[in-house]
């Protein structure tokens, strides 16, 4: 039995995952990326092992994946988290026509094929808004933990409506909101339909299509699940691997080349020759 | 379509015409330079809508900031202009070619190709709407006139755009009333006599080019494509208007085609190994320029066409020539349907685009809206979706700037680059079962 792994290096949290060869995700880990990239995701990876009871040497490829996707040294090759995001959103809701993922300086919306493969993407474009840290800004100022944030939110009755773009500037007007005798709970929530107005835009931009599946590390947040299920008029797919679809994603990549590389008619334009940069 | 490549030119031309480009452009800045310590007349104009055939019957020296602009930036030091021009007091809001030439008037001229002349005119045209404010700027700071060529505007892609109809003759002699004034406001102020058989003889050099451009564009129908349209392709662009309508430029486009025409028919690309064809859409990202490139080479991606050679180019794509036996009649024809042409891309380029796709068997398209220029951004994500819902085709969507380093990341352009190439790869396996 041979294993394959993602390592997903985000900007804030960076994440790996072993797959079987059935697909199964048998060991993974979260941690913080902090500064040391290269370093993080030596020791993501290893946490994934420890976590399923793995050897290294029983895991012949690694995919790297995310902004630091260069920085996972001891892979083997990289693709975009917006591939793995697509690819690990269809293995675990096979029906997923659209990926919404909501990172901690991006959001992406995502047409894919039945088959996981991306058909169309749109992006925030420089500028964080829309994302997790703008949630991050919103904790900071109200000096409420980000777990705490999405059910405190849900706990809303009038929300105010936060018509900041810029991150930065969220804080102050979360402040001045405050300053104005305004309910946490109101706040929080018109922080959270910032956000979603914004990401909708995104997805309307490549099209809303059923099902829809909720990925990254925002996925974990009831309030922000909540707010976009009203919006969108449906239910969104979300799990707790939710946060862990890119490197879910990375490691089936990776599965292919374990797979490819047993195959006695390797194909010529396989993803490994074409659609994955080898290190 | 394409007619069958002859082959002309031998090994020897290949790379020529970027080598020699770039040499003509050296001098015609040097050329700029010496005029500037000679203090010989000027006349600061843009691209869409120069009207170099008149103001070369006059020998005013051309000037086009919106070059000079952009040397700042591929040459690394367009942050120096555009801080000084916003220390001056102009937003970081707007145009990032306006602002890098304020910045070059206040340094009297000087900019990283050499300098420039003062202007004794200005001549602008309503193809783009920052164009009219940026010359009061001149306006203002050099007292000089300025000639602005009211070209009227049309909202339709159907034959009343075309020569025949009665509403093109109407406003073809509008635009022709407006050049016979320019003649002699260009009289006023070089006090020489218009010499109709110079303005032939401009005409003819143009016509030359003209035709060379729309073969050279015509060529990279090749598989592999003989030229990049971004970084190749602009340096002809440079070339053919800085040069246009002179002997030189005509001369330069003869040697281009026979260059092209050559790799066409041995099957020499531009790229070693050609993976993907791809149309670009809009102003190239110049604050990067080589590594905006090399984004797109790294995974075998070529730009056979771009919009950019269309609408920059001064309404030498589409070919036309102009009549010498009508010389300012005809003139005013090209002007207004080139022009025409430029301003209702904005409306209608969806229709161009898909062209582009079937006749260059172009795999992808990246469109490229900018932060400086409304005017050409303006409309694209809807341009995209229109061209999607009439062709199969995967469309990239990047966002940067043609001047301003401050909104350019390259980590995020590789990221949606990369994975636009990902998701070719995955269309091709797909589409082989």
């Amino acid at each position: 039995m041979a294993y394959a792994a993602g390592v997903d290096v985000g900007s804030t949290q960076t994440k790996a995952v072993v797959v079987d060869e059935e697909e199964r995700i048998v060991g993974r880990a979260l941690l913080e990326t902090g500064a040391n990239v290269v370093t993080v995701a030596e020791k993501a990876f290893r946490a994934a092992l420890g976590d399923g009871g793995i050897e290294e040497q029983e895991v012949p490829f690694v995919v790297g994946t995310g902004y630091g996707r260069y920085k996972v040294t001891f892979g083997n090759a990289q693709v975009t988290e917006i591939s793995c995001h697509a690819r690990g959103a269809a293995r675990m809701f096979p029906s997923t026509r659209t990926v919404l993922d909501m990172g901690g300086q991006d959001t992406k919306a995502i047409r894919v094929h039945p088959g996981g493969q991306v058909l169309d993407f749109c992006m925030n474009d420089k500028c964080a808004a829309g994302t997790g840290r703008f949630l991050q800004a919103a904790s900071f100022a109200l000096e409420i933990s980000l777990d705490e944030l999405g059910p405190r939110a849900l706990a809303a009755e009038r929300p105010v409506k936060i018509t900041t773009t810029c991150t930065v500037f969220a804080e102050s007007e979360v402040l001045s909101w405050l300053a104005r005798g305004k309910k946490v709970e109101d706040i929080l929530m018109g922080v959270h339909r910032s956000i979603a107005t914004r990401s909708l835009a995104l997805l309307r931009r490549v099209g809303v299509e059923s099902e829809v599946t909720f990925t990254g590390g925002v996925s974990r947040n009831q309030g922000m699940v909540a707010v976009l299920n009203e919006e969108l008029g449906l239910k969104m797919n979300v799990n707790e691997e939710s946060h862990f679809m890119g490197a879910l994603g990375a490691a089936l990549f990776a599965l292919d080349q374990i797979r490819a590389s047993r195959s006695p008619h390797p194909r010529p334009a396989g993803p490994a020759k074409e659609g994955v940069q080898a290190s | 379509m394409m007619t069958a490549p002859s082959a002309r030119g031998g090994s020897e031309t290949v790379g020529r015409g970027a080598r020699e480009g770039g040499r003509l452009f050296r001098e015609w800045y040097g050329n700029l330079s010496s005029a500037t310590e000679r203090n010989e007349p000027a006349a600061y104009v843009f691209v869409m809508g120069s009207m170099a055939e008149i103001l070369r019957v006059f020998d005013l020296h051309m000037v086009f900031p919106e070059i000079n602009s952009l040397q700042t930036a591929v040459r690394g030091v367009a942050q120096e202009y555009l801080n000084q021009a916003e220390e001056y007091g102009y937003s970081p809001d707007i145009c990032g070619y306006l602002k890098a030439d304020v910045a070059v008037q206040l340094r009297q001229g000087e900019h990283p190709m050499g300098r420039i002349p003062k202007p004794a005119i200005a001549v602008v045209t309503n193809a783009c709407n920052t164009y009219i404010k940026w010359a009061e700027i001149w306006e203002r700071l050099y007292h000089i006139p300025v000639f602005t060529l009211d070209v009227p505007g049309s909202r339709s892609a159907d034959d009343r755009r075309r020569p025949g109809d009665v509403d093109f003759e109407q406003d073809r002699r509008y635009v022709e009333h407006q050049i016979r004034e320019l003649i002699e406001l260009c009289e006023q102020v070089t006090g020489k006599k218009f010499d109709v058989d110079r303005l032939r003889e401009v005409l003819r050099h143009t016509n030359e080019m003209s035709r060379a451009w729309k073969r050279v564009l015509e060529l990279n129908q090749s598989v592999p494509a003989v030229f990049n349209a971004l970084t190749e392709g602009t340096v002809y662009l440079g070339v053919a208007n800085a040069l246009r309508g002179t002997p030189q430029g005509a001369a330069y486009f003869r040697d281009l085609v026979e260059e092209l025409e050559y790799k066409a028919a041995e099957g020499i690309g531009t790229l070693p190994e050609e993976k993907w064809r791809l149309t670009f859409v809009g102003v190239p990202c110049y604050p990067i320029f080589r590594r905006f490139y090399e984004l797109f080479s790294e995974w075998g991606g070529v730009f056979v066409n771009s919009t950019y050679l269309s609408f920059a180019a001064g309404g030498l794509n589409a070919g036309g020539e102009y009549d010498l036996d009508r010389p300012v009649e005809s003139l005013a024809e090209g002007v207004l349907m080139s022009l025409r042409a430029s301003m209702d891309s904005m409306f209608f380029q969806d229709r161009a685009l898909v062209e582009m796709v079937d006749v260059f068997r172009v795999d992808g398209i990246v469109y490229h809206p900018i932060k400086s220029c409304r005017t050409v951004s303006t409309g694209l994500a809807d341009n995209r979706r229109a061209v999607m819902e009439k062709r199969d085709v995967p469309c990239l969507f990047i966002e940067s700037d043609l001047m301003d380093k401050r909104v350019v990341s390259e980590a995020q352009l590789k990221n949606r680059i990369d994975a636009f190439f990902e998701g070719l790869a995955s269309r091709k396996l797909r589409a082989a079962g």
